[in-house]
C-alpha cells in the first residue's frame, strides 16, 4: 500500500495562521499492542477559515483534534496556537490558553444539567472571572436564536436547542479558534442542517476560525477546506466542495 | 464556579439531604451534650451562689485530707461563738448540712441514694440561711420537720401531715411544720429538701454539740476579705473560711469536676459519629465525583483551572456541612431535653431548669461539623483535579487511580501495623497522663481503622462471594446479581461498609469487655461470697444501724461488717475499709501471706493489704504503714496478711484495718457490706425474716450471693447498653451512608436497571436484588467490626489483664449484631430500592 503525503497548505497567504501543527504522531499503548492514531501529521489552521476534518473511523482524526486542541498530548511534534507551542505549557497555562483562545463544541453538547441556558453561555466567561458584555450576548443569544429560551434548563430544550446554547458557549469568548467534535453527530438530519446553517453563519459573520470533525458529508460541505485522514496520514484536501463530491473523496480515501 | 457548586448541590437535593445527615448526627450529639453539661453545670453553679447569697464570710467543715467519698468531720460548736465575737462580724449562724432521704407513703425511699438535703437550723436564726418558708413555719422541736414545696407536691404531704424520713439510723416519723423554698426555687436541682431544728439534726446525724457550716454576715463597715482574716486563726484544724464568693466557686468547682468528664464521655461519641459521617461524606463524594467526570472535564475545557475544580468539591462539601451542622445544632436542643428524660428515667435525675445554649455550643458545633466535611472533602477534590479535560469527549471515561493505588496493601499493613503499635504503646504502662493515653489510644484505633479500610477492597471479593451465598440462594438470579453488584466496584462496597464498621466494632469492643468484667466479677462471687445474705444500699454505704437490726432477725447466727473509706498512703488515695473477726465465716479468701484468720488477728494496728498493693509497694508481713485519714488521724499499722484477691474484684480497697480501729479514726461508720449467715443457709423464710428487721431502713437490699451477682450484672448491662445506644449513633450515621451508596449506585446503573427490566426482571426483582446488595454490605461492614472489635478487645483485655478484666466472647451479643447487620441493610435499601424498581423502562433506556 503506498500512501500519498499532503502538506496542508493555507490556500491564501494572507491569511494568518491560527494553529499549526507539525510532524504529530500519536501512539497509544506499547510494545505489540500499540496502536499508531496519528503517524506524522503537520497542517496549519488559516484564521477565518472553516476547516473539516474528515475520514473513515480509526482514521485518527479525532485523535488529531484532541491533540489540535490540547486536550491530548502527541507523542512526538509540535503544536502551535495564537503562536504559543502547547506542549511546554503547564497545566495553568494550558487553561489560561483555553479561556484566551479555544472554544469547543461536543457531539454531546455537554451542557451542565443544573444551569439555565443563559447560564451555561456565559460560564467560560465567568470561570474566567469576566463580567460578560450583555450587548455582545444579546447579539449572540439572538443569532443563535434562544433569546426567548435563555431561562430553561438542558433538560426543557431539545437536541438542536441545546447545541445552539453549546455554540453560543463556544463563542462567547470570541475564542482564536472554535473546535467542534462531530456537532451533528446526535441530532436528526434536519436540525442537523439547521446547526451547519448557524455555524457557518458564525465562520462568515464573526470571522470566527473553526475546526470541525466529522464524517458526515453534508457537514464537511460548509467547509473552506476539507483534510481527509485515512491510517493516520493527512490523505488529501479539498477546498469548497459538495457533498457529494466529498462523498466520493471519501471513498477514494477509504478504499485506498 | 460558586454558582456551579451550589447549583449543583441544589440540583441533587436528596443525595445532598442524605449526605448531610451524615453530619447532622454528630454535630447533634456535640451540641446535645454541651447544652446538657452546660445546664447541669448552670443549675449547680446557681445553687451553690444562691447558698451563699446573703453570706459574706463562710466556715465549713474541712477533711484533713482529699476526700471523695466520707463526709468531712463536724466542728464544735463553740467555733460558732467565736467567730461571732469577731469585730467585724455583725451576724453569724451555724448549721448541720447534711444528707437524709424522706419516705413517700407506701413505706419507699424518695429518690436515690444522696439525693436528699439534710439542714439542721436555729428556728430563729435563719436570716441568712437560703431556705424560705413558703408556708407553715420552721420546725422547733424533735419530731418536726420542714420539707420543700416540689416534693411535698409530688408526694402530697401538706403541712400537719406525718412523713416519715432516715439518715444514718431507721424511719423515724415527723411532723411537717413547714414548706420550704430554695431561694425563689421549690426545689434545688431535683434534690428533696429535709428541714430540722438544729439539735434535732445534731442527735439525727450524730454530730452532737457540732456544726458543718457556719454563714457569716460582716458589718457593713467590714470587707468579707477582712472578716475571712480575722476568722481563719480562729478555726480548728477541721474547718476553714472563705468569702461566700470564693466558698461557692469552691464546691462549683468540685461539681464542674463530675460535669466536665460527662461532658468529654458524651462528647467522645459525638465525636465518633462524626468521623463516621466524615467517611461517609468521603465516600459520597467520591462516587459523585465519578459521576460527574464528564461534567468535571467539560468545565476543564471551558477553562476551569485545576484549583477552581477543587474549590468546586469542598465548596459543595463546606455547604453540606454548614448546613448538616445548623440542622445538628438544633436537633441537638432537642437531644439534650431526651437525654435528661432518659436519665431521669434509669435514676440519673439532673438538675434542669431551662436549657443553657452558649454561643460557644454553636461555634463548636457549627465549626466541628464544617471542618469534619471539609476535612472529608479533600481526597475526591484532589483527585477531582486529576480529571483530564479529554475526559469531556470520551465515552466512559473513569477516575484517574489515586497516586498510591499500586502501595495500597503495604500501605495499609504499615497502618495496621503502627496502630497496632500505638495501641500496644498506650495499653502497656507507658506511664502516659491520662488525657496522653487516651489521644495515643484514640490515634491508634483511628490509624488501625485507616489500614483496615486501605486493605479492605482486597478483601472484598472474597467476603461478598461468601456473605451474598444465602442471598443468592435464596433470591434467584436478583440475589446473584446483587452479590455481583457488591463486588464489582470493591473500593466503593469498602467503605461503604468502612463506616458501618467503625460504629460496630466500637460496639463489639464495648460486649467483648463487658462480657469480661462479667465472667471475671461471676467467679469472684461464685469465690468469695459464702455468706447466706448480704445487707447493702445498692452501690452506696449503709448505715451501721442496719446492721444491728439485721443481727436481730430471728435465724440469724453470723453478721460481718465491711466498712469502707478513703485515706492517704505513700502520697496517694487509698480505700480502706474495716471488717471484724466473723469475716472468715462469710468471705473465701485466699491469702498468699498470713494465716487464714488474719481478720481477728488485726487488732489495733494490724492491717491486710491486697497483693497486688504489696508487690507494687514492695510490702511484706511487717511492713510499716502511715495512713491518714479524713478527721486527720495518723494510723501506724503494720502488715498482717497479703490477700490475694480474685481478678473479678471483692469489697477490699489497698487497706484493711479492725471494725474498732476504723471507727476510731473515721467519721462515717457505714457500712459497704453487711454479710449475714443464718441458719439452715438461705430460705424464703429467712429472707423475709431479714427484710422484715430492716423494715426501718428503707435503702437496704437483702441479696443472697446469686441475687447479688445478678444485680450487680444487671447494672453493667444497664451501662452497656447505655453506651451500645450512644454507638448506635454512629451506626445510624453509616446506614446514610449505605443509602447514599446505593442511590447512588442506582443512578448510575439507570440503563443496565431499564435493560434488565425490558429482558423480564419484575419490579419485585429489582427491589430485591437492590436490597440484597445493600444487605451484602452491610455484612461486610459487620464482619469487619466484629473481627476489629474482637482485636482491640484482645489487645485491651491482655493489657489490662492485671486488673482482671478477662478477654470473654459474647456469642449472644455477637450473633445479634449480625443479625442487626441484615436488619439495617435492609432499612437502608428502603428508599434506593424504590426509586430502582420505578424506573421508567423506556426512559432508562432512553438515557445520556
Amino acid at each position: 500500500m503506498q500512501v500519498v503525503e499532503y502538506e496542508a497548505q493555507a490556500p491564501e497567504a494572507t491569511r494568518a495562521t491560527v494553529v499549526s501543527a507539525h510532524d504529530l504522531t500519536r501512539r497509544y499503548g506499547s510494545n505489540e499492542t500499540a496502536v499508531d492514531a496519528l503517524r506524522g501529521v503537520s497542517v496549519d489552521i488559516a484564521s477565518g477559515e472553516l476547516t473539516a476534518v474528515m475520514g473513515p473511523s480509526g482514521s485518527g482524526k479525532s485523535t488529531l483534534m484532541h491533540i489540535l486542541a490540547g486536550l491530548d498530548r502527541p507523542t512526538a511534534g509540535e503544536v502551535r496556537i495564537a503562536g504559543t507551542a502547547i506542549g511546554e505549557l503547564n497545566d495553568t497555562q494550558l487553561t489560561r490558553l483555553r479561556r484566551e483562545h479555544i472554544g469547543f463544541i461536543f457531539q454531546f453538547f455537554n451542557l451542565l444539567p443544573m444551569l439555565t441556558a443563559r447560564e451555561n453561555i456565559v460560564l467560560p466567561l465567568s470561570l474566567a472571572g469576566e463580567k460578560p458584555d450583555p450587548a455582545w450576548v444579546d447579539d449572540l443569544t439572538s443569532k443563535v436564536g434562544l433569546t426567548n429560551r435563555l431561562t430553561h434548563r438542558p433538560s426543557e430544550l431539545s437536541g438542536g436547542q441545546q447545541q445552539r446554547v453549546a455554540i453560543a458557549r463556544a463563542l462567547i469568548s470570541k475564542p482564536t479558534v472554535m473546535f467542534a467534535d462531530e456537532p451533528t453527530g446526535n441530532l436528526d438530519s434536519r436540525t442537523s442542517s439547521e446547526i451547519l446553517e448557524l455555524l457557518r453563519d458564525s465562520v462568515s459573520s464573526y470571522g470566527q476560525t473553526t475546526v470541525m470533525v466529522t464524517h458526515d458529508a453534508h457537514a464537511a460541505a460548509i467547509a473552506d477546506r476539507i483534510l481527509f485522514l485515512a491510517d493516520g496520514l493527512i490523505v488529501k484536501s479539498l477546498g469548497p466542495s459538495t457533498a457529494h463530491e466529498i462523498l466520493e473523496a471519501l471513498e477514494e480515501v477509504t478504499v485506498r | 464556579m460558586i454558582r456551579v457548586a451550589l447549583k449543583g448541590l441544589l440540583g441533587r437535593k436528596l443525595r445532598a439531604a442524605l449526605t448531610a445527615f451524615a453530619i447532622v448526627l454528630g454535630v447533634a450529639m456535640i451540641s446535645g451534650s454541651l447544652v446538657l453539661t452546660d445546664t447541669v453545670g448552670k443549675s449547680f453553679d446557681d445553687v451553690y451562689s444562691q447558698s451563699y447569697k446573703d453570706s459574706d464570710a463562710v466556715v465549713s467543715s474541712r477533711a484533713a485530707i482529699a476526700d471523695s467519698s466520707g463526709k468531712p468531720p463536724a466542728f464544735t460548736a463553740d467555733v460558732l461563738r467565736r467567730v461571732q465575737s469577731v469585730a467585724g462580724v455583725a451576724e453569724a449562724q451555724g448549721s448541720v448540712e447534711d444528707q437524709a432521704r424522706l419516705v413517700n407513703k407506701y413505706g419507699h425511699a424518695i429518690g436515690g441514694a444522696g439525693s436528699g438535703l439534710a439542714v439542721g437550723l436555729d428556728a430563729s436564726d435563719t436570716s441568712l440561711s437560703p431556705y424560705e418558708l413558703a408556708s407553715g413555719r420552721w420546725p422547733t422541736g424533735d419530731g418536726q420537720i420542714a420539707i420543700d414545696k416540689a416534693t411535698a407536691t409530688e408526694h402530697d404531704f401538706a403541712v400537719g401531715d406525718t412523713v416519715g424520713a432516715f439518715a444514718d439510723g431507721p424511719v423515724k416519723k415527723y411532723k411537717v411544720t413547714g414548706l420550704v423554698r430554695f431561694g425563689s426555687e421549690d426545689t434545688i436541682a431535683g434534690s428533696s429538701i429535709l428541714v430540722f431544728d438544729l439539735h434535732t439534726a445534731q442527735r439525727l446525724f450524730d454530730k452532737p454539740g457540732k456544726l458543718d457550716l457556719i454563714r457569716v454576715d460582716a458589718a457593713s463597715n467590714a470587707a468579707p476579705e477582712h472578716v475571712v482574716a480575722e476568722i481563719a486563726p480562729l478555726l480548728p484544724e477541721t474547718a476553714r473560711v472563705k468569702t461566700g464568693e470564693a466558698q461557692a466557686a469552691a464546691d462549683s468547682k468540685d461539681t464542674q469536676k463530675g460535669v466536665d468528664s460527662f461532658k468529654w464521655f458524651l462528647l467522645a461519641f459525638g465525636g465518633i459519629a462524626l468521623i463516621v459521617g466524615s467517611s461517609v461524606i468521603a465516600n459520597t463524594l467520591s462516587i459523585t465525583v465519578a459521576q460527574r467526570i464528564r461534567e468535571l472535564a467539560t468545565l476543564r475545557t471551558l477553562g476551569a483551572s485545576r484549583r477552581q475544580v477543587l474549590r468546586s468539591v469542598v465548596l459543595e462539601a463546606i455547604v453540606v456541612g454548614l448546613v448538616g451542622s445548623i440542622v445538628g445544632l438544633f436537633v441537638g436542643l432537642g437531644l439534650a431535653r431526651a437525654l435528661f428524660a432518659i436519665l431521669g428515667a434509669t435514676g440519673f435525675e439532673l438538675p434542669n431548669q431551662s436549657l443553657v445554649f452558649e454561643t460557644r455550643t454553636i461555634v463548636v458545633s457549627v465549626g466541628t461539623g464544617t471542618l469534619i466535611a471539609l476535612f472529608a472533602s479533600l481526597r475526591p477534590a484532589i483527585r477531582a483535579t486529576r480529571i483530564q479535560p479529554i475526559a469531556a469527549v470520551r465515552e466512559g471515561a473513569e477516575l484517574p487511580p489515586g497516586r498510591f493505588h499500586r502501595t495500597a496493601t503495604l500501605r495499609g499493613l504499615i497502618l495496621l501495623a503502627a496502630g497496632f503499635g500505638l495501641l500496644l504503646y498506650g495499653t502497656t504502662g507507658s506511664g502516659l497522663s491520662t488525657p496522653a493515653l487516651i489521644a495515643t489510644l484514640a490515634a491508634g484505633v483511628i490509624v488501625f481503622f485507616k489500614g483496615v479500610s486501605t486493605i479492605a477492597p482486597k478483601l472484598i471479593r472474597p467476603l461478598a462471594s461468601v456473605l451474598g451465598a444465602p442471598g443468592a440462594r435464596i433470591g434467584g438470579s436478583a440475589g446473584s446479581l446483587a452479590r455481583q453488584n457488591a463486588m464489582r466496584n470493591p473500593s466503593r462496597t469498602a467503605s461503604t461498609a468502612g463506616a458501618l464498621m467503625i460504629g460496630l466494632s466500637l460496639i463489639t469492643f464495648v460486649a467483648v469487655l463487658g462480657q469480661g468484667v462479667k465472667s471475671s466479677f461471676g467467679s469472684a462471687v461464685n469465690e468469695l461470697f459464702v455468706a447466706d445474705y448480704s445487707v447493702t444500699a445498692g452501690d452506696s454505704l449503709l448505715t451501721s444501724k442496719a446492721a444491728t437490726a439485721a443481727a436481730k432477725a430471728p435465724g440469724v447466727e453470723v453478721v460481718s461488717e465491711i466498712r469502707s473509706g478513703t485515706a492517704r498512703l505513700k502520697g496517694a488515695s487509698v480505700a480502706v475499709n474495716g471488717v471484724d473477726a466473723n469475716l472468715p465465716q462469710v468471705v473465701a479468701m485466699k491469702w498468699s501471706a498470713g494465716s487464714g484468720n488474719v481478720a481477728s488477728q488485726l487488732g489495733a494496728d494490724g492491717a491486710f493489704i491486697k497483693k497486688r498493693y504489696a508487690e507494687d509497694h514492695q510490702l511484706t508481713v511487717g511492713s510499716p504503714l502511715s495512713v491518714k485519714t479524713p478527721t486527720g488521724a495518723n494510723l501506724r499499722l503494720h502488715v498482717v496478711g497479703i490477700f490475694d484477691e480474685p481478678k473479678g474484684g471483692s469489697p477490699f480497697g489497698e487497706v484493711s484495718i479492725s471494725k474498732q480501729t476504723f471507727d476510731r479514726s473515721f467519721a462515717t461508720h457505714d457500712n459497704y457490706f453487711t454479710l449475714l449467715n443464718v441458719k439452715g443457709g438461705e430460705s424464703d423464710a429467712a429472707t423475709a425474716n431479714i427484710e422484715r428487721a430492716l423494715t426501718g431502713f428503707p435503702d437496704a437490699q437483702v441479696e443472697t450471693a446469686e441475687e447479688f451477682k445478678a444485680g450487680q450484672i444487671a447494672n453493667l448491662d444497664m451501662a452497656l447498653n447505655i453506651v451500645y445506644a450512644l454507638l448506635g449513633l454512629s451506626v445510624i450515621v453509616s446506614l446514610f451512608g449505605i443509602v447514599n451508596t446505593l442511590v447512588l449506585s442506582v443512578f448510575e446503573r439507570t440503563r443496565e436497571l431499564g435493560m434488565l427490566r425490558a429482558i423480564g426482571m419484575t419490579r419485585r426483582q429489582v427491589r430485591r436484588m437492590v436490597r440484597h446488595e445493600s444487605i451484602v454490605t452491610a455484612l461486610i461492614g459487620a464482619t469487619f467490626g466484629i473481627a476489629v472489635g474482637m482485636f482491640l478487645a484482645g489487645v485491651v483485655t491482655h493489657a489490662l489483664s492485671k486488673y482482671g478484666i478477662v478477654f470473654a466472647v459474647p456469642y449472644l451479643s455477637l450473633a445479634a449484631f449480625g443479625g442487626l447487620a441484615v436488619v439495617a441493610g435492609m432499612l437502608a435499601a428502603i428508599l434506593p430500592a424504590r426509586r430502582a424498581s420505578r424506573l421508567n423502562v423506556l426512559q432508562a433506556l432512553q438515557y445520556e
